[in-house]
């Protein structure tokens, strides 16, 4: 057998080799500078967080209550308001989330209405979370006399979690394979068994996962409080009344002309950086460590 | 021609039993049509799945054989717009009835796949999970049920041992075994194989052969393969479907040696599918 000349080495080969070399490259450093770019910005924001918070970190930090003007305090009751807040919101938001979710994913089937009902989520997902404010205002604060109370502040970010676990359910649940579903119901065991039992343990990780960075996101969150829980410069446990937040009181104290607010807004967002940062990688590990176990 | 044909196809392996008086029908489908969104894929199909038998149907990709053994079970109707009509008859009912319990139907007629689906949960639980929907069972009675059902199995010596652990962390062949034990597990009297074998390599084919061998003795078992030597070398009974028609349905030995339908002959002797 004669050797048979390699298609490479043509001359129309080689220049389409180097021309696609060249355009390799230039997409190459094209995206790394982009990734540059975004990573330089991100550094820089957790830099100047980090700088300007660790002067406020301290015990008086999280045992004292939000101070008066150019006196010393902490954030104890804003901590607090944002961790009952934040709890009851993921309380209101989760089940509901997961019901509807499951609803989507398992008994919509190709019915229009689960298409319409996934498209709204998707709206209630992006929407502004000043306009869910808003809306709780009307249809919670207006309602009890126009009181701002910690209740109306919870039912606002459970406006925000809800959309986020109604998708993550319903994707995670649709990631389960179908053959799941099969052998389950084969052993003649009913549909909501099959779903309680079999496919959450499938979609747990994920579920779990959605249900965390949605936590992430409401505890920043500034917009549905203001008109909702206002906020409170004393320490509150009283769900009826106006109570403070992490971010209502770093809304109002970073703007402040005063150095001793403007510290405590610093910390503030330092301890919230750092909490989201810690839920982000807990997210990331149940994820990881479900994959691993999978695989 | 025949004789060509003796030569070239598979040898009747010695688990084949030849049909005797006793082979009473377990399930019978009569005039059985079904429908995929209007699409006809099965069309008049009658035929006896025979007791304590094993009788595999085989035949092109598309012909029809697993939506038949879908049916068996009513699995199909978890999805829309599926629609089987005629009649399947299990103990003088018909299966398709809407008035059939669903999830009766499914306990008497357990089903495995061709993926292995272990539940994720442990070795275990993968069992237990099903027996306790339908018993109420004591620690003890229950961990005897479980090594029954791995007994038969056939994957009990592998993981009496690792019973807490995950049981996706076995192999695919121990995976599908497990499958099968979960479906013993409920004592059916139908077990319907849907390829079971077609993700498995053949040391773990071949072991799950022999437990189809050693599972006729008490189960009714109707098989879905692409493997013809499987067919020939597992079953009792055959059945030939093409297209969605059932060409022929016979004894596995004589359908093997003897083919009466020319369309029969040219797949079994590789000519086409």
């Amino acid at each position: 057998m004669s050797a048979v000349p390699s298609i490479v080495d043509s001359p129309v080969a080689r220049r389409l080799y180097r021309r696609r070399a060249i355009v390799n490259r230039v997409a190459l450093v094209l995206s790394c500078t982009a990734a540059l770019f975004g990573l330089f910005f991100l550094t820089w924001i957790l830099w100047t967080t980090i700088s300007k918070g660790m002067g406020g970190i301290s015990l008086a930090l999280f045992t004292q209550t939000t101070p008066p003007p150019m006196e010393e305090g902490g954030l104890a009751n804003a901590f607090f308001g944002s961790a009952v807040m934040c709890l009851l919101a993921i309380l209101i938001g989760t089940p509901l989330g997961i019901a509807a979710g499951t609803w989507l994913a398992e008994y919509a089937g190709a019915r229009k209405i689960g298409t319409v009902i996934r498209f709204v989520n998707d709206i209630l997902l992006s929407a502004p979370s000043i306009v869910l404010g808003l809306f709780v205002y009307t249809i919670v604060v207006a309602q009890m006399g126009g009181s701002f109370s910690a209740l109306a502040g919870s039912i606002a970010l459970a406006f925000i979690v809800l959309p986020v676990v109604v998708r993550t359910t319903d994707e995670m649940l649709r990631l389960v394979p179908s053959q799941m579903r099969e052998a389950a119901l084969s052993l003649g065991i009913p549909q909501w068994k099959v779903i309680v039992q079999v496919l959450y343990r499938g979609a747990s990780a994920g579920i779990v996962t959605g249900i965390l960075l949605a936590l992430a996101r409401i505890s920043g969150e500034t917009a549905p409080l203001l008109f909702t829980a206002f906020g409170n410069q004393y320490w509150s446990m009283d769900l009826t009344r106006p109570m403070a937040s992490v971010p209502v009181v770093m809304n109002q104290f970073a703007g402040s002309p005063y150095e001793s607010w403007q510290t405590l807004a610093w910390a503030g967002a330092l301890v919230l950086t750092v909490f989201v940062l810690l839920l982000s990688l807990l997210a990331r590990a149940i994820l990881l460590r479900n994959k691993i176990s999978h695989d | 021609m025949t004789s060509q044909l003796a030569l070239s196809t598979p040898v009747v392996g010695s688990a084949s039993r030849p049909a005797d008086a006793a082979a009473a029908p377990k399930m019978s489908a009569r005039n059985l049509n079904f429908y995929y969104d209007g699409f006809h894929a099965l069309k008049d199909v009658s035929l006896d799945i025979a007791e304590k038998r094993v009788t595999a149907l085989i035949g092109p990709s598309g012909c029809g054989k697993s939506t038949l053994l879908r049916i068996f079970n009513r699995i199909y109707a978890i999805y829309p717009k599926l629609e089987a009509r005629g009649e399947v008859m299990l103990d003088g009912e018909n299966i398709l009835d809407a008035k059939y319990p669903l999830n009766r139907l499914r306990s008497k007629v357990g089903m495995v796949f061709q993926k292995p689906v272990p539940f994720p949960m442990s070795i275990y639980e993968n069992i237990a999970y099903a027996i306790r929907h339908y018993e109420k069972l004591s620690k003890a009675e229950m961990d005897v049920r479980v090594e029954q059902a791995l007994q038969q199995g056939a994957l009990w010596n592998e993981v009496k041992d690792k019973l807490k652990q995950s049981a996706l962390g076995l192999s695919g062949g121990q995976q599908q075994r497990l499958c099968i034990a979960r479906a013993v597990a409920l004592k059916p009297d139908v077990l319907l194989l849907d390829e079971p074998t077609s993700a498995l390599d053949p040391i773990a084919t071949g072991k799950i052969e022999q437990l189809v061998a050693e599972l006729k003795d008490h189960y009714t078992i109707a098989i879905v393969t692409h493997n013809m030597q499987q067919a020939a070398r597992c079953s009792d009974y055959t059945a030939f479907m093409y297209l969605g028609e059932l060409v022929e349905f016979g004894e596995t030995e004589k359908l093997f040696t003897k083919p009466v339908k020319q369309q029969t002959e040219d797949y079994i002797t590789g000519r086409f599918g």
